[in-house]
């Protein structure tokens, strides 16, 4: 195997598991992910002494099975990272198609708009607005994707202008095709491949921004168990039992590491660009 | 060029004042500031008193006007839960944050570029993939997860940093090491990149035929060309380190601006967030424009 094509095989193999988990794991999980066992508090996992088959990773503070638990944890993750996408990409998109398409004062707008958002501090806005609006999935959700279009809009338009410079796109004018015609039939088709590698790069931010958000408390709400929340609620207790934050922390890094390996896949067989 | 750094400026403060309007807006987003701050058990009175005494009950535009005109001449307001001015806040706990950000891009830079001149070195080798892959994971580590696994690693199992707070330099080791791993994979693919395209151009090929040593042609030459655009990306990606900041303080229990804004937004104390977010956002502009301006006096072509 050519040292070029490993990360993209390690990325779809990692991406396409926990797929596969997010949509049918919760039907196989062997409990309950939210049944409460004040009996069996932090049990740990079956490879460390005191460990049971029952509980392949242990149990966290209320004896919910921290297997279940991370299943079940997986689709939301995998759900937070696909919808955010979908909604950024639109956003993005939209934004930045139109700046590089039509330019000028068009464009001098987009490119505002992008600088306006690069400087707001993504994490402390990201923060203030669950807290204002309440804490949920969809709140969570729309925020995240809300903020985080500007990677799309930047390449997009960079793509967009180079794309305008070329034959087919005077031919389809000459042809007479009307300006939607051009950008929906003749440009969004060229750029798409530079699109799908800035939505693995994006869903991998976004899945770290909800852990993080989670993390601090204002993602997404408990019982739900969103990684980032395990490790928060076992954040008091890792001094003593430190596989509480390793199992989800793990599962989180493999999971984003995965995405990354496959948008870097998919941009050197695609030759997509990613800058900035 | 006189064009040039005057559009920037223009630009600079047109952003400064659309965050100005975005930081007031993200505070009145819930209409019940007052409940919040009275608890969800205080009378009607009480909130009504609270929200006069706050002046929450006069239109938005008012509140707007008013609090803008006093941000522009550097009041920023008082705290609705500390006894103190926002400024002072602001001030008490800016240097902290300041100094780890410094130390943190210092970092960066030193992990980063020395890695990316090896990857470029050996373009395509397994050096290159293994270094790749380093900066890959440095992306995907959840930067909150790493600060606690140190914490187990360094201050407990080997009782070589302390876990929390910053009473000797050791406080500072973990924090900034955690903060610059935003920073690292780009620096990387950056200086991997220039030194790539750098390494086969004509001057390199010049030096390479006057028979000057490797480490001078790589250092002296291909280097000095690759840096431009790492500095200048180093100033951006310390905003980027700043406006992170708040997970890793809340981590390490570091009382900066991230940690106070964090409290700040969990007990609803708009003045204050609104004011850290300000704070941030002129730092980044301030830090962009400068990249912006370096960029445009050493290359001319960037004077678009």
């Amino acid at each position: 195997m050519r040292a070029g094509r490993l990360p993209l095989a390690l990325g779809l193999l990692i991406v396409g598991f926990a797929t596969l988990v997010a949509v049918f794991g919760p039907f196989f999980a062997p409990h309950d992910p939210f049944a409460q066992d004040l009996a069996h508090r932090y049990v740990p996992p079956a490879w460390l002494p005191g460990g049971s088959p029952a509980h392949w990773l242990g149990t966290d503070g209320l004896g919910r099975d921290y297997l279940s638990r991370l299943i079940l944890g997986a689709r939301i993750s995998m759900l937070i990272g696909v919808s955010t996408v979908v909604l950024s990409g639109i956003i993005g998109t939209t934004l930045g198609v139109l700046g590089g398409y039509f330019g000028g004062p068009v464009d001098a707008v987009v490119m505002f708009v992008v600088s306006c958002r690069l400087a707001i501090p993504l994490i402390l806005v990201a923060l203030t607005v669950v807290f204002m609006v309440g804490s949920s999935l969809a709140v969570v959700v729309l925020t995240i994707g809300l903020l985080l279009w500007e990677r799309f809009a930047v390449v997009s338009r960079a793509v967009t202008r180079q794309v305008c410079a070329l034959d087919y796109i005077a031919a389809a004018w000459a042809a007479g095709c009307s300006r939607p015609r051009v950008i929906l039939g003749e440009v969004l088709p060229n750029i798409a491949h530079h699109l799908v590698v800035i939505a693995t790069i994006d869903m991998a931010i976004a899945i770290l921004l909800e852990a993080a958000l989670s993390f601090l408390g204002l993602g997404v709400p408990p019982p739900l168990p969103s990684w980032g929340l395990m490790i928060a609620e076992a954040k008091d207790y890792m001094f003593f039992k430190p596989w509480v934050i390793e199992v989800p922390g793990v599962a989180l890094l493999v999971l984003v590491l995965g995405i990354n390996l496959l948008g870097d896949g998919l941009r050197d067989l695609l030759g997509a660009r990613t800058d900035r | 060029m006189l064009r040039f750094v005057l559009r920037s400026l223009l630009l600079a403060v047109l952003v400064c004042l659309t965050v100005l309007i975005i930081s007031f807006a993200l505070s009145r987003l819930s209409g019940n500031l007052a409940i919040n701050i009275a608890g969800p058990d205080a009378s009607p009175e009480a909130i009504a008193t609270i929200e006069h005494e706050l002046g929450l009950d006069r239109p938005l535009p008012v509140q707007f006007m008013e609090w803008a005109s006093r941000a522009a001449h550097g009041d920023l307001g008082s705290s609705y839960m500390y006894h103190a001015t926002v400024a002072s806040l602001i001030a008490s706990h800016l240097p902290v944050t300041l100094r780890l950000g410094a130390i943190a891009i210092a970092i960066a830079i030193a992990i980063a570029v020395p890695l990316g001149i090896l990857a470029a070195l050996n373009e395509g080798t397994w050096i290159d993939v293994g270094v790749g892959m380093v900066a890959l994971a440095g992306q995907a580590v959840p930067s909150f997860w790493l600060g606690l696994v140190l914490i187990l690693w360094f201050g407990v199992d080997l009782h070589w940093l302390p876990i929390a707070g910053l009473a000797t330099w050791r406080g500072y080791v973990l924090p900034s090491f955690v903060l610059s791993f935003v920073a690292i994979p780009v620096m990387l693919r950056l200086t991997r990149g220039g030194m790539i395209d750098a390494m086969r151009a004509d001057y390199v090929r010049t030096a390479r035929a006057k028979g000057l040593s490797r480490a001078s042609i790589v250092l002296k030459h291909a280097f000095r060309n690759a840096a431009m655009p790492v500095v200048a990306v180093s100033a951006v990606q310390l905003g980027f380190i700043l406006g992170g900041s708040v997970v890793t303080e809340v981590v390490f229990n570091v009382r900066g601006v991230g940690y106070l804004a964090w409290e700040s937004i969990g007990k609803g104390d708009f003045p204050v967030v609104q004011a850290v977010v300000l704070l941030f956002a002129i730092i980044f502009v301030l830090l962009t424009l400068f990249a912006d301006l370096m960029g445009a006096l050493l290359d001319p072509r960037l004077r678009g």
